[in-house]
């Protein structure tokens, strides 16, 4: 097959047609391939010198440890209830937790802006997603995983957790509540 | 129209010679072609009434459905779209790439009729156990979300069915070789379908992985970390999405031949192309565990970029071959003028065109540019589980995918079926009717999702819920656009099962003997235009390359960079998290 000819895509190609490509379809080529390592150099780049990764501290966990561990946070730092919710003031730098289950998020945070806190997330029961309303901020969340994430809230204000991943019939009253002063 | 009977090593070959093409076409080939392809369309009108209970209840206004039949239709909608719908036509794609573009005989025929009794049985199966209430676990059916039994051996038949039909795919390049049925290398068309088989193949396994076990464990027999569950569900769930896209590829191919002689440009870059889509695409799988606790950020990094991006990569080729092609077959056909003529001068009124012209437009600038972007390890904590990710995929594999299966139905019609297209003025408008709703619609969600609002979702309004929830007011802005799309796509949609329907049943019968009256036909079937070019005017062809596809590239290339580094700064300004 030679420059002199051409045939469309349901044309059995006959002879060589292993042949190098034109000029244009070189350069469009070039050009992708170095997008694409750009694409991907991104990644590390933002781990280096970006402040937004989801890498955590991640671990198994049973749902009794972590129950366990719920409540004991609860028991030390509970400041008081919110709709039947206790609101938990947990003092800067320590490890928080937020429980999902069928269909709340527990407890309610008490968070203090600029101070770094581990979260951890798990469930009781199955998946669920942890949504912070309106920062928009999305991770899963997996029932026999401990997803321990180093946040530190930038703003004051009054917060809320949507779950976004399906958990059955009353998925959509699962909304939960931070508060950062 | 000549029809043939013949006997081969003692077997009995029924086969007609298509007067357009002069392909031969094998009787168990075109009637399987033609029972998929109407099975296709029966799942698709299940899907969309689907969709129209589902819009109409994300629609706060409207709020039509409640919860449990909103989630009920929302599984019925993924499953009836993304797999039944979407695979019985890729069954038909298979049977038309192989042996008819080859004009093979199709091996072991009784194996393709057992293979698509499986597959409606299977397809059955889990639309009566979705319907009756016992599987309201969605489309992805997380565990230990639960559904009947039912519902995961009902997928297992069907996915065996599938893997049949790609056997039976092989078997026909095995037998094509051998029995001389075509000189040289297989077209471009078939090496694509034989992609998507491939790729079928490798979902289709672990899709065994994980429903197998699933099932089992529905039964009480084991257990399923969910977890592993997600991992090895979405080397199914995604990667049957890189089926569709080989298989959308080689129908955006075949088209650019049919309607106006697009030619191939290079064959080596096109099926390196596609050779880098079997190797990497299956990866994909992290792009939906990004902000899991499972993996590691270098587990993340590597599977969702598919090793360095080199799938995307392969679709940026595509993404240029394809309208090269075109450019060239038009200027090859004498639309030689200024950089844009081949373009305006296309035939826009043909819906084989102007479906697969639409489909590369949306799923190249939306679909390609979304998915890359929120696929990304550290964008997606913006985006996980919010409609900006329904709002990607329905242009992928609504605007991609669905559209271009619509656009070549219109040739699928006259050629396969021998009718003449029912409803002409209307099928020349469908694609646009269809491709409007579907960005509408889609653009509505990913704004939406911006905002934060969740997929899957009953009442964003929260009005039940301990805490009030409420969204910034231009998200009640985009849902009624999503809901004024959502129905645009559905009347489009609504009118291609029309067509398809009142033609394959009613329609005029077709040949080419009547081409004066052109009613009902595409272009390209009435005159199909020239499918190999030689001589002086090649080379120079060759020469001018393609100027207005440069142009298009280079606009799409700006779009690209200016959304995929736009997200990164907005993901700068939230809290830190690490």
């Amino acid at each position: 097959m030679s420059h002199s000819e051409a045939h469309s895509a349901i044309v059995a190609p006959t002879g060589t047609w292993w042949r190098p490509a034109g000029k244009q379809e070189k350069m469009w080529v070039s050009i992708a391939f170095v997008w694409c390592l750009v694409l991907f150099a991104m990644m590390p780049f933002w781990h280096l010198k970006g402040g937004q990764n989801p890498s955590g501290v991640r671990a198994r966990v049973s749902n009794v440890d972590f129950m366990a561990r719920v409540e004991k946070f609860v028991a030390d730092y509970k400041v008081g209830e919110d709709n039947g919710v206790p609101v938990v003031a947990p003092p800067p730098g320590s490890d928080i937790y937020l429980q999902g289950q069928m269909w709340r998020w527990y407890p309610v945070l008490k968070l203090k802006q600029g101070v770094q806190y581990t979260l951890h997330l798990s469930s009781l029961d199955i998946n669920h997603g942890f949504n912070l309303y309106p920062v928009n901020l999305n991770f899963q969340v997996i029932p026999g995983y401990d997803y321990g994430l180093k946040i530190v809230p930038n703003k004051a204000g009054d917060f809320r957790i949507v779950c976004n991943e399906f958990c059955g019939i009353n998925h959509h009253m699962m909304v939960g509540k931070v508060i950062v002063e | 129209m000549s029809t043939m009977v013949e006997a081969l090593a003692g077997r009995t070959i029924r086969s007609r010679t298509c007067e357009v093409t002069g392909l031969r076409v094998e009787w168990h080939a075109e009637t399987l072609i033609k029972v998929n392809a109407v099975i296709a369309v029966v799942n698709f009108l299940v899907g969309i009434v689907a969709a129209f209970g589902i819009v109409m209840t994300r629609w706060q206004a409207v709020h039509l459905l409640p919860a449990d039949l909103f989630y009920r239709f929302l599984t019925l909608h993924g499953l009836n779209m993304l797999i039944f719908f979407i695979i019985f036509f890729e069954m038909a794609v298979l049977y038309f790439a192989g042996p008819v573009l080859l004009s093979c005989r199709l091996p072991a025929p009784k194996w393709g009729w057992l293979a698509f009794a499986l597959m409606v049985t299977g397809m059955l199966m889990v639309n009566a156990t979705v319907l009756a209430g016992k599987a309201d676990v969605l489309f992805t059916s997380y565990p230990p979300l639960q559904a009947h039994p039912l519902y995961y051996l009902g997928i297992i038949l069907f996915a065996v069915g599938a893997l049949i039909v790609t056997a039976l795919f092989f078997a026909t390049l095995v037998v094509a070789r051998r029995e001389r049925t075509y000189e040289g290398s297989i077209p471009l068309v078939t090496f694509g379908a034989l992609t998507a088989a491939i790729i079928a193949v490798i979902t289709l396994l672990h899709g065994a992985a994980i429903y197998i076990p699933t099932f089992l464990w529905s039964l009480g027999l084991m257990h399923v970390d969910p977890q592993v569950y997600r991992m090895v569900w979405w080397g199914l769930g995604h990667s049957s999405q890189q089926i569709n896209v080989a298989a959308q590829v080689s129908l955006w191919y075949l088209l650019a031949g049919l309607t106006v002689g697009g030619v191939v440009l290079n064959e080596k870059i096109s099926r390196m192309a596609f050779v880098l889509y079997i190797l990497f695409i299956s990866m994909a799988s992290a792009h939906h565990l990004l902000v899991d606790p499972g993996m590691g950020p270098a587990w993340k990094i590597w599977n969702t970029s598919y090793a360095m991006y080199l799938a995307v990569l392969a679709s940026m080729v595509h993404g240029f071959t394809v309208p090269a092609g075109i450019e060239m077959g038009q200027r090859l056909r004498g639309y030689t003028r200024g950089t844009f003529e081949w373009l305006k001068k296309a035939p826009w009124s043909d819906p084989g065109f102007s479906g697969m012209a639409l489909s590369v437009v949306i799923f190249g600038f939306l679909g390609g540019v979304t998915g890359v972007t929120i696929g990304t390890e550290q964008i997606n904590i913006i985006a996980h589980n919010t409609l900006r990710v329904p709002g990607h995929f329905h242009t992928t594999v609504v605007g991609g995918t669905a559209l271009v299966f619509m656009a070549v139905t219109y040739y699928v019609l006259p050629l396969i079926f021998r009718k003449r297209v029912a409803f002409w003025g209307v099928a020349k408008i469908q694609p646009y009717l269809f491709a409007i709703g579907i960005v509408i619609l889609s653009m509505s969600m990913i704004f939406q999702g911006i905002f934060g609002v969740p997929r899957r979702h009953w009442d964003v309004s929260f009005a039940n819920a301990p805490f009030a929830v409420e969204y910034h007011p231009a998200v009640q802005l985009f849902q009624a656009t999503m809901g004024i799309g959502g129905l645009l796509a559905i009347a489009g949609g609504l009118a291609y099962i029309l067509i398809a329907v009142v033609t394959v049943f009613f329609g005029r019968p077709f040949r080419l003997a009547d081409a004066h009256d052109s009613s009902g036909m595409p272009q390209g079937v009435w005159r199909l235009p020239r499918q190999t070019h030689e001589g002086a005017q090649v080379a120079a062809a060759h020469r001018t390359g393609t100027p207005g596809t440069l142009v298009l590239v280079f606009i799409f290339f700006a779009c690209f960079v200016l959304y995929y580094f736009a997200n990164w700064k907005i993901l700068s300004f939230l809290w830190k998290v690490g």
